[in-house]
């Protein structure tokens, strides 16, 4: 752990961002002649240090592959695997190690409980409930389980502010409904969704729910117990850790019954010709040599971001948000996409006519990283009626000198576009 | 700034806030769909092909100024013009516009108008807006019938 941000970090205390920026190695750079201004953090956060040398002190020293070597290096990378998924499950709150599955991604996650569980358990004319704010990875995945079980999708709505009307989430639960996936934060808008609210509304007609917590995990603590949710997923890409690492959390009861969803070494226990049985989750649903260096990174993440503090992380994530908030509702002929009661530290709004791709582009001269388009997100951008943003998003480690260098080159993007 | 305005000459956002042959066309013989998955830019293009030479041509979609601007500045450059040279216009437009010719090199006759596009070659991610309208005008041309995609346009290399 080599954190060096909130050692003595006391309650009440001011956020040192100067500090944790010191942690990132890659914030320290020009780009285009000018220093990187990296608001894309809702696409892919920055790694801290703790996680970058966690990840090469691996390859170094104990690189094996894990669960079945007999000789040292195997010993020790299988320990400090194990190590990692105990990790997450304290980080998530979970009751058990063996509910924490790794897998690539929160993509990964959701079309592994749809093709294992779904497949298993729906029927034809079964419902399936997602929301209108759902990232395309809770929304495809359910589409191709529907066309292999005859199962419905069903939609909860939404108002033209980015919040689901929940009055309509009650209407759609019905003996029918046998699963609800539901994004927690909503990646294109900043909206933060009351999964508590929803979980409990599904568990009156014992329906299991799945949480997408891909853009949540990063911003705050996260109690999958307390929650009580079926099944959450996230990536560990997004919490700063490495690309193609990510979480299934599953209560164990339901894994346990799950069947696999790939076959291969590891998710065994014996092999025949005639038979194999299968070893017990989260063997079951590892098949194959895992990404061994990412969990042991994301491992790190984890333990990084429990250092800074995720009270500490959303407070300060709050304030950026209030403040981003208010300056760029000052800039002529914006308007903020989403202004849901609820919000985490995500903007996305639109100039004028002029397109998001064209503001990305300027922006980008300016050194300033934003994300533009539909964000994996179309179906919200239509309900909207618009094709698509520019979304800045934030991270505990931006500053408001960066949301002001976001406000100057907005004026540079109107300078380029006579508005 | 210099590369930005190489990138947005007045001619494009002229082109962009008020697009030329910018229109469902009544009676076209041809017309295709256009698709930039990655920004989600459209464009439709209508085709009245009198034997191999363009009588006249229309699109219609929504997208960014460089894909829009590109949409209208083709119409107008191609209007009149045999199926042939159509085909060798694009040939030029897309070395122009993936960097592969020098800017300096090609003759206004070659590419007139189109020149403004030669910033482009700056801003290898902006490949795709400026030639979704061409790849669309192909797929008319030869009666594509399903939407073509710019998913596979080869970036600056």
């Amino acid at each position: 752990m080599t954190a060096t941000a909130f050692k003595e970090k006391k309650a009440g205390t001011p956020f040192d961002v100067k500090k944790v920026r010191e942690d990132f190695p890659i914030l320290h750079q020009e780009v285009r002649g000018k220093p990187l201004v990296y608001l894309d953090n809702a696409a892919t956060s920055q790694k801290p240090r703790a996680v970058i040398e966690t990840v090469k002190r691996y390859y170094e020293e104990d690189n094996a592959n894990i669960h079945r070597g007999v000789h040292l290096l195997s010993e020790r990378a299988t320990d400090r695997y194990e190590e990692a998924r105990r990790t997450v499950q304290g980080f998530i709150n979970a009751k058990e190690s063996k509910e924490i599955i790794f897998v690539r991604g929160a993509t990964e996650g959701i079309n592994l409980v749809g093709q294992s569980y779904g497949r298993a358990n729906f029927k034809p004319g079964d419902e399936i409930v997602i929301t209108a704010m759902e990232h395309h990875a809770n929304i495809v995945p359910w589409q191709m389980v529907c066309q292999q079980t005859g199962a419905v999708l069903r939609v909860v709505p939404m108002t033209d502010e980015g919040e689901l009307v929940l009055a309509e989430y009650k209407k759609l639960l019905n003996d029918r409904t046998k699963f609800v996936s539901i994004v927690h934060v909503s990646n294109a808008l900043g909206t933060v969704n009351p999964i508590r609210a929803m979980i409990g509304l599904a568990h009156e007609r014992k329906i299991p729910v799945l949480i997408d917590a891909a853009q949540s995990v990063p911003h705050r603590a996260i109690d999958v117990q307390s929650l009580d949710c079926e099944f959450l997923v996230f990536s560990g890409h997004k919490v700063y850790g490495p690309t193609g690492i990510g979480v299934l959390y599953g209560k164990s009861n339901f894994l346990e019954k799950m069947p696999p969803y790939q076959g291969g070494g590891d998710m065994i226990r014996t092999v025949s010709f005639e038979k194999t049985t299968y070893a017990e989750p989260p063997c079951k649903f590892e098949a194959g040599t895992p990404h061994i260096a990412g969990a042991i990174g994301l491992g790190a993440a984890c333990d990084y971001i429990r250092h800074v503090g995720l009270e500490a992380i959303g407070a300060y994530e709050d304030e950026l948000l209030e403040y981003a908030t208010g300056v760029l509702s000052k800039v002529p002929q914006l308007r903020v996409i989403g202004t849901a009661r609820e919000k985490a530290a995500v903007i996305s709004f639109v100039l004028d006519d002029i397109h998001p791709h064209d503001i990305g582009t300027i922006l980008d001269q300016e050194g300033i990283a934003i994300r533009t388009g539909h964000h994996c997100a179309m179906p919200v951008m239509e309900r909207l009626g618009i094709s698509a943003t520019a979304r800045a998003s934030f991270a505990f480690y931006n500053t408001k000198e960066e949301i002001d260098t976001l406000v100057e080159g907005l004026k540079k993007v109107r300078e380029v576009f006579r508005v | 700034m210099s590369e930005l305005t190489d990138l947005y000459q007045e001619v494009i956002l002229d082109h962009n806030r008020q697009p030329r042959n910018f229109h469902k066309m009544e009676g076209a013989n041809h017309h295709a769909e256009g698709f930039n998955p990655l920004c989600g830019d459209r464009c439709t293009v209508y085709l009245k092909l009198d034997d191999d030479v363009i009588g006249d041509i229309s699109f219609e979609g929504s997208g960014c100024a460089i894909s829009k601007a590109s949409s209208s500045i083709m119409t107008t450059a191609v209007k009149g013009k045999r199926v042939a040279d159509v085909d060798k216009l694009f040939a030029t437009f897309h070395d122009l516009v993936t960097g592969k010719s020098d800017a300096s090199k090609v003759s206004n006759e070659d590419l007139g108008k189109l020149q403004v596009f030669s910033g482009v070659s700056e801003f290898p991610a902006r490949v795709k807006c400026a030639s979704l309208a061409w790849h669309t005008l192909k797929a008319a041309l030869e009666d594509k019938a399903d939407a073509i995609s710019t998913e596979n346009e080869g970036e600056k290399t």
